[in-house]
This record gives structure tokens, sequence and C-alpha cells, in this order.
């Protein structure tokens, strides 16, 4: 079963090529540019893990980490980010995130993360 | 730490930081999409080892997509580059509207990050007047922050631009969330240093919903 993957970012074209990359790698790709659209999709959806961006329009990573947690608790969450400071980072781990990836990021270190990200949730 | 940095350098220094480190974000965002072409364009070559052609079409696309984020890159830091230079003369005459136009595309990203629609109406006439470019910038920046909590439920604020007989006037209009709880916190000391410097006027109008910058046309500024 290939891992099913939802991708959230408010900058289209990262979304749409990195959707293209991951595909190719064999990964089932879902994709939306809000945070508000991506928490009504986990709930008519099964996830293997979401990316998400930090820093988005009208809900920020943050504010839309804690509501996953909250509505999905055991969905693994990578946040991918432009720029994040240390104390950033171990705020959102703290708050249930998997990991977080600076952009511009490794696509193979991405792919391996959302394979342990799988393994996780299928423990 | 020994010496206390002034109201005004603290300032100062905030903005000019926070403004640098949304243009680094918008800049590593450009940065990913060109990254991720890259690696597009590496899978196909891979892929074109095993024996699956190149689609010319789609090489086109990824031309087209990387130039649009490098004309994207080069507006943000062209405009980055004039936001450094507004501080090589603290005073200078300068055309107000490309000021307020940078001030706008600078804090584009703060903006649309509260999902707030900023709207500028500039004079049919441009408006030179002689003033502290930065510290406007600055100012500018204290009250459209102020305005954007101020927006309410509507969330747009519209920055007008209008000549008035000894002065010009900047109005922050539709403030639907504007109150006077909202205004015991505003002006702070930060903008009454700025307002000062810039021999500026700031007034708040809850029942118009407005807030009112003035700024002379004439001024001992320089």
């Amino acid at each position: 079963m290939p891992a099913k993957v939802l991708i959230v970012d408010d900058e289209k074209d990262f979304l749409d090529i990195m959707a293209e990359r991951l595909r190719a790698r064999g990964v089932e790709v879902s994709t939306t540019i809000s945070a508000e659209n991506a928490l009504k999709m986990v709930l008519k959806e099964t996830y293997d893990v979401v990316i998400m961006d930090l820093m988005m329009p009208e809900m920020d990573g943050f504010k839309a980490l804690k509501l996953f947690k909250e509505t999905r608790p055991d969905l693994p969450i990578i946040l991918l980010t432009a720029n994040v400071p240390e104390e950033k980072c171990i705020e959102a781990i703290k708050l249930g995130a998997m990991d977080v990836i600076e952009k511009p990021a490794d696509l193979n270190l991405l792919t391996q993360k959302i394979k342990d990200a799988k393994a996780r949730k299928n423990k | 730490m020994g010496a206390k940095p002034d109201i005004i350098t603290e300032t100062g220094l905030q903005f000019f930081s926070r403004i640098s480190a949304s243009i680094s974000h918008e800049i590593k965002n450009v940065l990913a999409i060109v990254n991720e072409n890259a690696g597009l364009l590496e899978d196909f070559t891979l892929m074109a080892d095993r024996g699956k052609p190149i689609d010319p079409a789609r090489l086109k696309m990824m031309a087209a997509a990387v130039k649009r984020q490098v004309g994207r890159a080069d507006e943000i830091i062209k405009n980055m580059n004039r936001f450094a230079h507004s501080i090589d003369q603290t005073t200078s005459t300068v055309d107000l509207d490309q000021t307020i136009e940078l001030f706008i595309a600078l804090t584009a990203r703060f903006a649309a990050m509260r999902g707030v629609k900023v709207e500028l109406q500039l004079p049919a006439s441009p408006l030179r007047i002689p003033t502290a470019p930065y510290y406007l910038m600055n100012l500018l920046w204290l009250c459209l922050d102020f305005c954007m909590s101020a927006s309410g439920d509507e969330k747009r604020v519209e920055l007008v631009v209008e000549e008035a007989e000894n002065s010009v006037r900047i109005r922050f209009q539709r403030l639907a969330g504007l109150s006077a709880a909202l205004l015991e916190t505003f002006p702070s000391d930060r903008e009454k240093i700025l307002l000062t410097v810039l021999e500026a006027v700031l007034t708040a109008e809850p029942e118009c919903a407005e807030v009112v910058l003035r700024l002379p046309k004439n001024t001992g500024v320089i």
C-alpha cells in the first residue's frame, strides 16, 4: 500500500511540483492551499501523514497543528517551512509535530520521513 | 547589558529586523520552488536514462515556472534594496506615493498572514514632501499593525493618501473594530516619538472608523 499524504502549503507552485515528485516515488498525494480546508479533509479521509507549511495566511501552522492534534491525535504531522528558529522547532515538537524540516527540502529525506510516519501510524 | 538603547533606535531596529526576516522568508520560498524544479529536472533525466523520453512541453512549463520565481525574487530584492537605502540619509525630499507603495509591498506578507486586505488609494498627481523616509515607514508600519487589529470582521484596511492645505493626510479607513478600549494602548511611546521626529499628528476617530496621520508639507525635518 502506498503512503497516503496530504500536503498543505499556500505556495501553489511549490505544492504542485512537490506533489508531482512524490507521486513519481509512489506516494499517494492530496494537496490544499489552506489549513482550514486541510482540517476538513482529514475528517473525511484517512492519511498516513500531513506535511504542512508553518507560515500560512489566516491560520498559521501552529494553530493548525493544535487543531489537527485535537481532531486526529495519532496523525503524524511534518512541518515544512522556509525559516524556522530553534525555539519554534522545539515548540512545534512539544505541540506534537513529528518533525520540522526547512525549505528548500531534501526530497529523499522527506520521502524517508513519510515512510517513518506511515510505519509509526501502523504500529 | 550596560547602555540601554533609546526608544527610537530600538523601534527602528525592530522594524528593520521584522522586514528583513519577512524578506528572507519570501526568498527561501522562492528558492524552495526553484529547488523542486531542479529536482524534477533531475527526475526526468533519470527516467530518460531508463528509456522514458522527456516531454519538451513539460520542460517549457518548468522553464516558465523558474523564470516566474526569478522575477518574483528580483522584485523582492529590489524592494529590499530600496528599503535598506531609505536610511542612507535620515531626511530627504521623497515621492510619497513611491514610499507608500514600497511600504505596502514590504508589509504585504504580514497582512496576508493575518488575512487582512490592504487597499491603497493614491492622489491623482504625485506628492513630494520633505520627511524622514525610514521613520515614516516605521510609523506607517506601527499604524498599519494597529489598524489590522482594529479591522474587525471585515478584515480590510483602506489606506487613502490625500493632499490638504498645509499637510498630507494618510487615512487608515474601514476600521470596523476600532473602539475606545483599543485606543487605550495607541498611540504608545513608540508612535509618539516617531510622530515627534516627523512633526506629524495622529488622530483616531472611532465614530468614522478611521485613524488619520497628518504629515507637514513643509517641515523643519530638513
